[in-house]
């Protein structure tokens, strides 16, 4: 069914049509809508039987959801930015205990400073912490891959994150094409366990294990996340086939065939990159879009297949690896490794820095060129960064360094 | 031959035979189909107290569940030494996930039962002070707010032993720890049964391993409450507190009787009934036999900080009217 709704509440009928059984939810902006309306569905008893849990904090939330899980329920909850950083120790557990817990994460940068608007470093610090992670494009996008998220996590027992651009993509208003519960029943099988909490058959979860067999343990889930990479584009196909649209999968190719530049890009961003890259073909420039679906497990493959006749790659990406750079350039890098070709890194939106079609082009062209850095800053202002380093060379005590970086943005005038 | 009554203390212990107890007042223990939810041949210490108190515990909840329990179990020592796989104690559905999160946990398994309409099936969450007092301190708060239907139960042995004996926030003042080692802060510490009791949940006890029925019928009485309920058992340790691993339940048992560790229930914030001092003593006999006070009895005896814990131990004997004086 066609509808003009918000980005989070798309999500949140979505959630609420795979028949969560315990949703817990903690407050963090962007991601509140979705909880909001979690919740206001699970009053109306829209959802069935499902318990909604207002809990304490997202450490909660997360451990809320592990027992829950372990206990044979289908388990959600969503969160962003610091709040998936609070509970970095239970999304480990999550994952080695095996749980099949999906989670929205509504990007958001991480502070501090603190920032309420979108970049991916939220999901990008929690890369390894053995969770799928899966990256929406549209807010349809975005409630057809939680479908697919339950059905994954199920088979594979392992959690999984579905990443979202925070305000950029929960709060816009668009039109998705909402399931119906039927269609869902038909591609979400029932939740079968493969260990759960029951007097029946007591079973001890999450016991000690040593240096003996801790290496196999942890080479398994691994092993597992793996196996994801066969799962994900075979029931990308199933859901196009049952649903009519294309949804998920590891890697979204565009105008790739001819391509001797291609862009590499997460997230809502690939609109703005495709629109940039049209016209650049437009003028006959042989650029083409790799968008990145699944991030983890890294599709090393079908990367490297995407990426096969390019000449030079950009990673466009809204993260920072403080002291290296780019994040999803060094996997690209490995993947291209054997074959090597220039890998520039574009870090650009953080904190919700538009990201506009102009720079993008600018740095599309200079890369084209080889003229581009390893690794740019889109729109950085350099002098303004020069003033706050002259600054601090001159005086001992500069003073908090981002309200020193304010101070020149906006020109405030020295005591 | 003439009827004798029995007395609980005829023995000088609640633990009294029981073989003279008819049997429908017999421990769980005592019966031969209790559920050994704890097995033997875990790793726990000679003497450890956590152990005596968890096997007590569980078996309870077990008989007063019809054997419908799942248990969650906080990092520590009753975790590491019940489960080095594939050599697990529990008899039991349990899991372990961390350290700080196992009211949560306890309150995620509760919420699928209730989904699952299986309200017969009750959930347990356990761990030691730190995981309780300290580091689970938010998320036992919040299953309490939440009134999540949780039996918590602590074993508090006032200290982080399975690291190797480090202060917690139960930690008594002037004990000895690795991180305190001239004698525990006065004036610090945490409530944490007063705390249970100002968020009004339906019950709140305190036990010790030295009145083991005591401890059943707590167990029992927590089961009959839906809702947040938490018991605090007082558990010896003769590691961290440096005593005879045959002192165990003596120690606790002085614990009680001197003051220092009132034993009461709470139904809903209010205090309904309390465990009287049989014989008072003076905090002295339960401090001089643990090494972790030992700087308070040499070289010099140290009057002003026994003065201390004696007024605290005679505060909770007014407070809780542990005397019938």
């Amino acid at each position: 069914m066609l509808k003009q709704i918000e980005g989070s509440r798309a999500v949140a009928e979505a959630v609420a049509l795979c028949r969560p059984e315990v949703i817990c939810a903690y407050p963090i902006s962007p991601q509140t809508h979705i909880v909001e309306a979690l919740g206001e569905l699970v009053a109306a008893g829209d959802i069935g039987r499902c318990e909604f849990i207002n809990v304490e904090s997202e450490f909660a939330a997360m451990s809320v959801a592990i027992g829950a899980s372990a206990a044979g329920a289908r388990a959600y909850t969503a969160t962003a930015s610091q709040g998936l950083l609070f509970m970095a120790e239970a999304l480990f557990n999550a994952a080695g205990l095996g749980l099949p817990i999906v989670m929205t994460v509504a990007n958001r940068a991480i502070g501090a400073p603190i920032n309420i608007w979108n970049d991916h470093t939220d999901s990008m610090s929690q890369r390894d912490c053995g969770w799928i992670q899966l990256f929406a494009e549209t807010n349809q996008e975005a409630l057809d891959l939680h479908i697919q998220a339950f059905r994954l996590a199920e088979e594979l027992s392992l959690p999984v994150m579905v990443c979202m651009d925070g305000f950029i993509l929960t709060h816009a208003y668009e039109r998705v094409d909402m399931p119906s519960q039927a269609q869902v029943d038909a591609f979400l099988p029932k939740f079968e366990p493969r260990q759960v909490l029951d007097p029946a058959e007591p079973v001890s979860i999450g016991a000690m294990v040593g240096p003996e067999a801790f290496t196999e343990v942890r080479y398994l889930a691994h092993a597992k996340q793996m196996q994801a990479l066969s799962l994900i584009p075979a029931w990308a196909s199933e859901f196009h086939y049952a649903f009519g649209r294309a949804a998920g999968g590891l890697v979204r190719p565009y105008a790739l065939e001819d391509a001797q530049t291609v862009i590499v890009a997460l997230g809502s961003v690939l609109g703005t990159v495709k629109d940039a890259v049209d016209e650049m073909r437009a003028n006959g420039e042989k650029i083409g879009v790799l968008g990145i679906s699944c991030f983890r497990p890294w599709p090393f493959e079908a990367v490297a297949h995407a990426l096969g006749g390019a000449k030079r790659v950009v990673v466009l990406e809204k993260s920072l690896a403080v002291g290296v750079g780019g994040i999803v350039s060094t996997n690209v890098r490995t993947t291209l490794a054997p074959r090597p070709v220039p890998v520039y890194d574009v870090i650009a939106g953080l904190g919700g820095r538009p990201i506009t079609k102009a720079s993008l082009q600018k740095v599309f062209a200079d890369a084209v060129r080889d003229e581009l850095n390893l690794t740019t800053f889109l729109d950085l202002d350099a002098a303004l960064v020069e003033r706050v380093l002259e600054n601090e060379r001159q005086v001992r005590r500069s003073g908090p360094l981002p309200e020193n970086v304010l101070k020149e943005r906006h020109a405030v005038p020295a005591r | 031959m003439p009827f004798q009554p029995v007395k609980y203390y005829q023995t000088g212990t609640f633990t009294v035979g029981n073989r003279l107890l008819p049997p429908e007042t017999r421990s769980v223990q005592a019966n031969m189909r209790r559920t050994n939810s704890l097995n033997s041949g875990h790793r726990a210490c000679q003497g450890c107290g956590e152990a005596l108190g968890a096997r007590y515990a569980i078996d309870a909840a077990m008989e007063a569940t019809n054997r419908q329990l799942v248990a969650a179990n906080a990092t520590g020592c009753l975790e590491v030494f019940s489960t080095p796989y594939p050599e697990t104690s529990w008899q039991i559905p349990w899991i372990h996930s961390l350290f700080g999160n196992t009211a949560a946990v306890a309150t995620g398994i509760a919420a699928a039962m209730k989904a699952k309409g299986k309200h017969e099936t009750r959930v347990i969450a356990q761990g030691g002070d730190g995981g309780t007092t300290d580091i689970g301190f938010g998320c036992l708060s919040g299953m309490f707010e939440r009134n999540d239907d949780v039996l918590y139960i602590c074993y508090d042995n006032e200290a982080y032993m399975n690291t190797g004996v480090q202060r917690s926030s139960a930690t008594p003042p002037a004990a000895r720890t690795a991180t305190t080692t001239t004698g525990n802060a006065f004036g610090q510490g945490k409530n944490v049964p007063l705390i249970a009791m100002a968020h009004g949940i339906p019950y709140v006890a305190t036990a010790t391993i030295a009145e083991l029925h005591d401890l059943e019928a707590k167990v029992r009485r927590a089961m009959q409450f839906r809702g947040a309920r938490y018991l605090h058992v007082f558990v010896s340790c003769p590691l961290g507190w440096g005593h005879a691993s045959d002192q165990s339940v003596r120690m606790a048992r002085l614990a009680k009787e001197t003051g220092i560790f009132p034993v009461f229930e709470a139904e809903h914030g209010e205090v309904v009934s309390v465990s009287k001092i049989r014989k008072r003593l003076p905090v002295e006999e339960y401090l001089k036999p643990q090494r972790r006070f030992a700087h308070l009895f040499s070289p010099q005896k140290n009057l002003e900080a026994i003065a201390r814990i004696q007024a605290m131990a005679d505060r909770n004997i007014k407070r809780y009217r542990l005397t019938d004086a």
